[in-house]
Order: C-alpha cells, then structure tokens, then sequence
C-alpha cells in the first residue's frame, strides 16, 4: 500500500442512492422466522389444552413440524442455492428407516426415550447428507437442470430399494437381505418388512421434539446464510462467471448446500418416523417431494418464513377442512390459489413487509423504553 | 506492452504478464491471432480497437473464460495452461465485465463480501453455529469491506441491493469487487462505458488512485479514447483479431494504421471524444 495518498470520492451518495434498494436484512429475517415458530407452537398447545383443538388436528402435530422444516431445508436448495431438487422425499426417507433401525437396536442399551429419538435423529442425518454427497458429487459441477432430473430418479430409486428391504433383529444382532423374508429366531423382531415397512415403532416422537427439530432446521440454515459459504452460494446463483471470476469454486459451495439440505430432511425423516407405528416406503413418493416443493414455491422461494407459513397452513389445512366433507379439495384448491396470489403480488407483498416493519421498529422501542426504565 | 515500452520504474522487475502467440479459434474463425503483450508491475496500459476486435475476447482467454487455442500466458512468472477461472483469480488475476456481472440480489457491502471471500478465514463449523471465531471474523470482514466501497465514496450504499443501483455506480461496485480479490493484476472492460463525462473524469482519477496506493497493473479496454490517451502508459491496438499497432499514447496517436482502423473516424472531430457505438 505503498504512496499513502487519501482517494477522493467522486459522486455524492445522495445521488447514488437514487431509485436504490434496501437489501435483505438477516436480522428482521431471523426474527421473523423464529418469532412464527414459537408463537405457532405457543398458540397450538393452547389450543390443545383448552380443548378448542380437536384429536385428528393434535395427531398433526408433529407432522407440521416435519413439513415446516422440510420447507426451510429445502429453500436452502431451490432458494438460497438456486437448483431445482425434487426429491427432498427420497433424503427424507433415508433418514427415516436408517433412524428406526438405529433406535431400534439402542432401545437394549438405552431407556430414555428422548435421547434415543436425539441420537436416531443425529444418525438419520448422516446418512441422508451421505447420500446428498453421493448424488451431488457428480451432477453438480454441470450447468442446467440435471440436478432435478437425477434427484427426481433419486427419490424414485430410494423408495424401490426400500420396497424390497428387509431388516430384522435377533440374538445374532442386527439381519438384513434384500428381496426376500428373513429367517429370523424366536426371540427376534422385525425392523422393515419390504413393502409394509417399519412396523412395532416406538411412538417416541413428540410436539417440542418436533419444534427443537424445526428451530435447529432455522438456526442452521439461516446461519449459513449470513455466512462467507452462504454469500459464496447466493453469489454463484445470482451469477455463475462473475463467481468463477473472483475465485468462488462454484462446485463446492452448491454440494455443501445440497448436503447440509440432505442432512436436514434426513433429520426431519427420522423424527417423523418415530410419531407412527407403522411407516410404508410409498409415503416417501414423488408426491411428498412436489408437496414440500410446493410449500417453498408458495411461500415465495427464498423466503423462508414464507415457505414455514406455507407448510403449517398446507398441513393443517386438510385436517381442519375434514368438516366440509365434499367441498375439502374444492376449498382448498381455493386457498392455494390465494396463497399464490398474496404471496407473488407486489403491493400486497409491499404493505405486508411495511406492516411488519413497523411492528419490529415499534418492538425495537418498546425495549429501549423498558432497558432505559431498568437503568 | 513491448519490453522498451514498460514504464522506466517496471523495467529491471519481471513482468507481471507475458503473453506469447495467443490465439483462439472459433470454429471456422479466427477471433485472435498471435497476441503478444508484456506488461509491467506498476502499469496502466489499454486495449483498444473497433468493435468486434477481439478485445474482450483477449481478457476471457487470459480469465480461462475461454480456453485458448494457440499461445501462452505467463502470469506472475507461472504458466497459467491447465488453470481454470477460479485458479486464475487466486493467483492474482482480477476482471470486470463489458456488460455488468454483480450479484444483484446482494446488497453492495456482500458483493465485497464475496470477494473478500478468501481472506474470510473460519470454517463451515463456524459458519453454521455462529461460533465467537465467526463473529469476530465477520466483525473484521465487514470493517475491510466499507473500506474498499471507501475508495469510491460508495459506503453509504453499504446495505442496498446492487441490481438496484444506478448504471455507473453498478460498474464501479464491479471494480470494487475485483479489487477486493487483491489481484496484482486488474483488468477492466470497458470501465467508462454508460457513464458521463464528470463520471468518466473521476473514474480516471480513481484508477490512477488505485494504481497507486495497492502498485498494481491495470489493463483496460476502453472506447472513450480522452480516458485511454489520458491515463495510459502503452496501448495495445487490436483490429480483427491482429494486432496492429504498440507503444505510448503520443505514438499511437500518430500511428497511420491506427488512425485509418480506428481513430480515423474521429479526425476530423476536434476533439477525440468517445469512440465506437457502445
Ligand atoms: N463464444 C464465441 N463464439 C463465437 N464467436 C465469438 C465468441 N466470442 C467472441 N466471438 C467473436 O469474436 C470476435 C471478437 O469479439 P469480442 O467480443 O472480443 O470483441 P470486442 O473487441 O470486445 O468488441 P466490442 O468493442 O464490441 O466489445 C467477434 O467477431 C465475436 O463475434
Ligand atoms: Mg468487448
């Protein structure tokens, strides 16, 4: 930095800022988004104790959940990385019956059922972002939409495998074979049973195990976000050869997002799993993935508490409607189609986000009122 | 530019560029032939020529945008034959572009943000827990961002959205941008393009600025022949794909070729205002 001269400022900043927009601001983001979580479940387990939420919708629980992370992790794909994945299903899967197996074989060792669900989880995850790693490694350094096509395979193999998988526990310890029964001891269980999937599983999932799991989901990806590997990512989204030109390796930053994504669904898969005693592999279809893509799409991609709002609602919505019996599709076709327009129209979306500006600033005084009244 | 031409000050140092020969083929076209440059630590020096002259397709090949068919580039005493784009930059190669490549959707101090990528030293563990490291990395991060948008006077635009800035204050983020990389070479296309003459008067001043305070080579390609005559030390005519002509601005000014290709349309002007169409 050798001759030490003062460089002058050309423009004025004043002019610069003509027609110039804010950009995204993490913080109100985050508080946004964690502020939904927390008063959803506030309000549901309200709604559960004074009886004003019926059986069918409390079954839902942890279903809403599930999807509400689902829809976070796989914006950091569609959103935040820019690739179109469809088959968030088939990750979901792979940590789902991985999950059972292992809290299967830990309940010998381990009586609490909480950190069996926690490690089930843990390990659910693993091998989801495994599989994400061995999926990404190949298609995600070509240019164009390959990435939807093989994840669209992907979910569709998953679920063929698991089809024809079997696993068993006896004395020996853990059994598996692929495509036919196994002959298993006396005193033995069976973990997955091919078609009919995982029976005799411990119901141990519960509704704040479901909202730890949706929290973790945002903490981890709305870090990343505001991170150097988040930046590096939305920048080779927003424009690939201008990333390669200031040495972003374009490849590595759209895997580790694919990944980190694989992984949550896999953690969301294994949760989801342990709220059923019975899980069939046609659960994980081709369906589910469009599902939870729908919930991203209307929820604005890359808005991710948009994308939470979109898979509670999307959730809840076809168990609350069960009362209207045969106008249920029609209804909520209908809200669909609202959802989509409030979310995609400029000036709804406007007076939304001014709304909520101004709550958050009136917030924001309010706590300096109280901290100057403590001081 | 040719040996004898490299400013007095560069002379006895090696070059920070040496290209040999370069050449690239598109299909059945020939769009560069046997371009030869050597350029000095400290430089200013241009690329110029009518449009389609293969100007920008000279930076690609030296960005590894384009893969060159013929020739070879020495860049900080290294070949850079089996570098990619990404290994171009880290060894210290830095670009912008003729039409704006921000990443609009960031606000102005990311854009820095990314670029400074490099020198953002924590690992994706922090990244994902917030660890104290990261704070404190980030902490440092964003200080050494407004300082770059300082160079400009652009630090009140820290938080917009870069697609949403005006044009001439897009393309100077741009060269903020590939500053940031530390490159001990930058290359600009077409940096005064859209901008108006007070605009393209501060640009000059910046350029000579940054050359100055970081001792790096710029090379640019420009039309607006009052910046190229004014802040450049040797330039480098290309015209269809050949170089015709090289030297100090007061020689090429003179050069007949030259004038015939290029200045020429603009003789009878008084003054050599803004050449080309873009
Ligand atoms: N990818 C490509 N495929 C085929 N031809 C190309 C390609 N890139 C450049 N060319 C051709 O190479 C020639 C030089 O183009 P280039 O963009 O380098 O010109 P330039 O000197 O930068 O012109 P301008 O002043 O208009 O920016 C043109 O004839 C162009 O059509
Ligand atoms: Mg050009």
């Amino acid at each position: 930095m050798g001759r030490k001269r003062k460089i002058k400022p050309p423009a004025s900043p004043k002019k610069l800022l003509q027609g110039a927009v804010k950009g995204s601001e993490y913080k109100k983001e985050a508080f946004i988004a964690y502020t939904i979580l927390i008063v959803g479940y506030g309000l549901l387990q309200l709604g559960a104790g004074i009886g004003l939420i019926g059986h069918n919708l409390q079954g839902q629980f942890v279903p809403i959940c599930v999807y509400v992370s689902l829809a976070i992790s796989l914006n950091l794909v569609v959103g935040i990385s820019g690739e179109l994945s469809l088959g968030h299903a088939g990750f979901m899967a792979v940590g789902a019956f991985s999950g059972i197996i292992v809290a299967r074989m830990l309940e010998a060792y381990i009586s609490i059922d909480s950190v069996r669900l926690v490690i089930s989880m843990i390990f659910g995850a693993i091998i989801a972002a495994l599989a994400g790693l061995l999926i990404g490694i190949p298609i995600l350094g070509l240019r164009g939409d390959y990435l939807a096509i093989v994840t669209l395979a992907f979910g569709e193999i998953v679920r063929n495998i698991m089809n024809v998988l079997y696993f068993g526990l006896d004395d020996s310890g853990l059994r598996f074979a692929f495509n036919r029964m196994i002959d298993l001891e006396d005193n033995s269980q069976r973990i997955i049973t091919g078609a009919i999937g995982a029976t005799g599983i411990q119901q141990t999932a519960t509704f704040t195990a479901g909202l730890f799991l949706a929290l973790f989901t945002l903490f981890i990806v709305l870090n990343i976000k505001n991170s150097k590997h988040g930046r590096a990512i939305m920048a080779v989204r927003d424009n690939r050869i201008a990333g390669e030109s200031i040495g972003i390796d374009v490849k590595k930053y759209k895997l580790t997002a694919f990944v980190i994504s694989a992984g949550l669904a896999g953690m969301a898969g294994a949760l989801f799993a342990q709220n059923y005693s019975t899980l069939a592999p046609i659960k994980f279809n081709f369906n589910t993935s469009v599902l939870i893509l729908v919930f991203v799409v209307l929820g604005g991609i890359g808005n991710i508490w948009g994308g939470m709002i979109a898979a509670a609602l999307l959730t809840i919505l076809p168990e609350a409607l069960r009362q209207f019996a045969d106008y249920r599709m029609l209804t909520y076709a209908i809200v669909l189609v609202i959802v989509m327009i409030v979310t995609y129209n400029p000036t709804i979306k406007t007076n939304m986000s001014m709304r909520i500006e101004k709550v958050t600033s009136r917030i924001k005084i309010k706590k300096k009122q109280t901290e100057k009244g403590v001081a | 530019m040719y040996k004898e031409y490299i400013p007095e000050r560069d002379r006895d140092k090696e070059p920070v560029l040496e290209v040999k020969g370069l050449g690239i083929d598109f299909g059945g076209l020939t769009a560069v032939d046997n371009f030869n440059l050597t350029l000095g630590k400290t430089e200013i020096a241009a690329l110029i020529g009518p449009n389609g002259a293969g100007k920008t397709t000279v930076f690609n090949m030296l960005t590894k945008v384009y893969e060159p068919t013929r020739g070879d580039i020495i860049f900080d005493g290294k070949s850079t034959a089996g570098m990619k784009t990404v290994d171009v930059n880290k060894a210290g190669m830095a670009r912008t572009f003729q039409n704006i490549r921000l990443f609009e959707k960031l606000t102005v101090e990311e854009n820095i943000k990314v670029a400074l990528h490099h020198s953002t030293k924590y690992k994706l563990w922090d990244a994902m827990l917030h660890t104290p490291k990261y704070t404190r990395v980030e902490r440092q991060i964003h200080e050494e961002a407004i300082e770059f948008l300082k160079i400009f006077g652009m630090e009140k635009t820290a938080d917009y959205r870069a697609g949403s800035l005006p044009y001439g204050a897009q393309r100077r983020l741009e060269i903020m941008r590939a500053l940031a990389t530390k490159p001990k070479l930058l290359l600009l296309d077409e940096p005064a393009a859209g901008m108006n003459p007070s605009e393209t008067t501060d640009l000059m001043r910046t350029i000579r600025d940054i050359r100055d305070r970081f001792e790096i080579c710029v090379l640019l390609i420009e039309h607006d022949m009052h910046l190229v005559m004014g802040i450049c030390e040797g330039i480098a005519v290309l015209n269809y794909g050949r170089t015709i002509a090289k030297g100090p601005p007061e020689e090429i000014q003179k050069d007949p070729k030259v004038i015939e290709a290029y200045l020429g349309k603009q003789k009878d002007k008084e003054e050599p205002g803004k050449g080309g169409d873009k």
